[in-house]
């Protein structure tokens, strides 16, 4: 068994008053996929939020390929993170956003090249030939020297997929990317993250409420209610197997 | 009351004259508006400096600047300044017009950057985060990129609006065309010809300038979106 790339240790998370998240422990390994499931508000987007660092946890522990992300140590102690040591870590994760989250005033070969180059510092020819590659595969090498507004959503979130691929992450979060899309366009994107999930083996955590296709790609699901883990399990386990009844209820209502 | 009438030939007999200060009202109103450019970007870094008391007085001290009259700064500037004791020191008229006027547009100029940055989407601070951008990379590649061309038609305005407001700075003797309307006027008893002139200078720069802030303003609303001329239109006129 590998070491978990992701570990979160009795992780909380409040907003004001408000508790959104009472614990939260999981471990991923290298090349897990896991979807998380739950009611919407139930705190999903939160979780992959204080991975890629937008959010930090009000208590507990997230450790990165063996890196504590939000603490580090000064002096023998356990201090808050500095921005330095969260862009060291950082730079193994990757994230596709609910609302894509484009740069507007680039093309899509640029969106995908400016942080590679910037981040990186790596040779632009390199990238350039990467990125083109990257998004071949997602299946827009034709629109390289479009501007996102000239694409349609489901092409935009492709785009933003391949921006992220680029980076090479070792970790790769999805928070319900295909939720702000006109259903007709849905497939084609996860067509997509399946493709990646096959072939690829960076851990993945999607959020989704796509049951068939986390039924169809995730090794782990976790099923996400009232701020804690109600349950986890293999896909099948958790989506057809359980006899959780909130989550039923949950399912339920999703798969009609 | 002595009126003088209109005469052509006191017209071009003054025409050159006051020709001969539009070189320094140009000059004055480039640089001054280069400096206000420059120094806006400080007031709105300073306003984002995360500090209660600090952003209430550098909001107060823009407040300040921006509701006393240009006129009073210039003069505080020129004759003030130099009296206090310890840091005052003595400007020529020129720098000290640029200084004046400068810092008072800046302030003006601060607020367009401030609303130009709240206009770019929460997502793009996201992704730039998410994408591991430097604070200063993000900036410069993707904050600013999107703040600033927006602005930019309201910032041309503020240059019209600023050229309209370099006048003042004859009163301390800055020998644009101004003062060279003035001093023509005392010389020859003349004043309609020479602040005709003057009048007719400032239409023939201000409209052209109005004209050409009006075309970049398509220009930067077409940049990147092939659908956003017409919203442009319909966001209303210059100045
Ligand atoms: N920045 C925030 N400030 C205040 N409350 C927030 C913030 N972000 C999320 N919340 C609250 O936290 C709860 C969980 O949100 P979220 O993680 O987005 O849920 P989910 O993604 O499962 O729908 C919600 O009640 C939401 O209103
Ligand atoms: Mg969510």
């Amino acid at each position: 068994m590998s070491e978990p790339i992701v570990k979160f240790q009795d992780v909380h998370k409040s907003f004001g008053d408000i508790k959104v998240l009472k614990g939260i422990n999981l471990d991923i390994k290298p090349a897990e996929k896991v979807a998380v499931i739950g009611p919407s508000g139930s705190g999903k987007t939160t979780i992959i939020r204080m991975l890629m660092t937008l959010e930090e946890p009000t208590s507990g522990d997230i450790i990165v390929d063996s890196t504590n992300l939000w603490k580090m140590e000064k002096k023998g102690k356990m201090v808050k993170a500095n921005e330095k040591h969260l862009r060291q870590v950082r730079g193994d994760i990757g994230m596709v956003f609910q609302h894509f989250n484009l740069f507007p005033h680039m093309t899509i070969l640029e969106n995908c090249m400016t942080a590679p180059i910037h981040v990186k510092k790596e040779n632009k020819e390199e990238v350039r030939e990467r990125a083109i590659q990257m998004l071949d595969r997602v299946g827009l090498g034709d629109k390289l020297n479009n501007y996102p507004s000239q694409l349609s959503g489901g092409q935009k979130q492709r785009v933003a997929m391949a921006r992220a691929l680029v980076m090479r992450p070792k970790i790769m979060l999805f928070d319900e990317v295909t939720s702000a899309l006109d259903p007709e366009l849905v497939g084609e994107v996860l067509e997509v993250i399946r493709d990646i999930a096959k072939h690829d083996d960076m851990a993945m955590v999607l959020v989704t409420h796509e049951m068939d296709f986390a039924l169809d790609i995730a090794d782990k699901v976790l099923f996400l209610d009232e701020g804690v883990i109600a349950e986890q399990g293999t896909a099948s386990q958790v989506i057809e197997h359980s006899t959780n009844e909130r989550l039923q209820g949950f399912l339920h209502r999703f798969r009609r | 009351m002595n009126f003088t009438y209109w005469s052509w030939d006191t017209f071009f007999d003054a025409l050159p004259f006051v020709l001969q200060g539009l070189g320094i009202t140009v000059g004055l109103t480039i640089t001054c508006y280069l400096f206000a450019l420059t120094f806006g970007f400080v007031w709105t870094f300073l306003r984002r400096v995360p500090n209660k008391a600090f952003n209430w007085i550098v909001t107060w001290t823009m407040e300040f600047i921006r509701s006393t009259p240009p006129l009073v700064q210039l003069f505080f500037i020129y004759y003030a300044w130099p009296m206090i004791p310890g840091v005052g020191f003595a400007l020529n008229p020129f720098a000290s017009a640029v200084l004046g006027l400068g810092i008072h547009f800046s302030t003006y100029v601060g607020e367009i950057y401030r609303s130009g940055i709240e206009s770019v989407d929460k997502g793009q601070w996201e992704a730039s985060r998410a994408l591991n951008f430097t604070t200063l990379d993000k900036w410069k590649k993707i904050i600013l990129p999107q703040a600033i061309p927006p602005t930019i038609p309201m910032l041309g305005n503020y240059f019209i609006i600023m050229f309209k407001e370099v006048p003042l700075a004859s009163t301390i003797g800055v020998a644009g065309i101004m003062l060279m309307a003035n001093t023509y006027g005392a010389q020859n008893w003349a004043y309609l010809e020479p602040l005709t002139i003057v009048g007719i200078i400032f239409l023939v720069l201000s409209y052209p300038s109005a004209v050409l802030i009006k075309k970049l303003e398509v220009k930067m609303n077409t940049r990147f979106d092939k659908n956003a001329a017409v919203k442009s239109d319909q966001k209303g006129a210059v100045m």
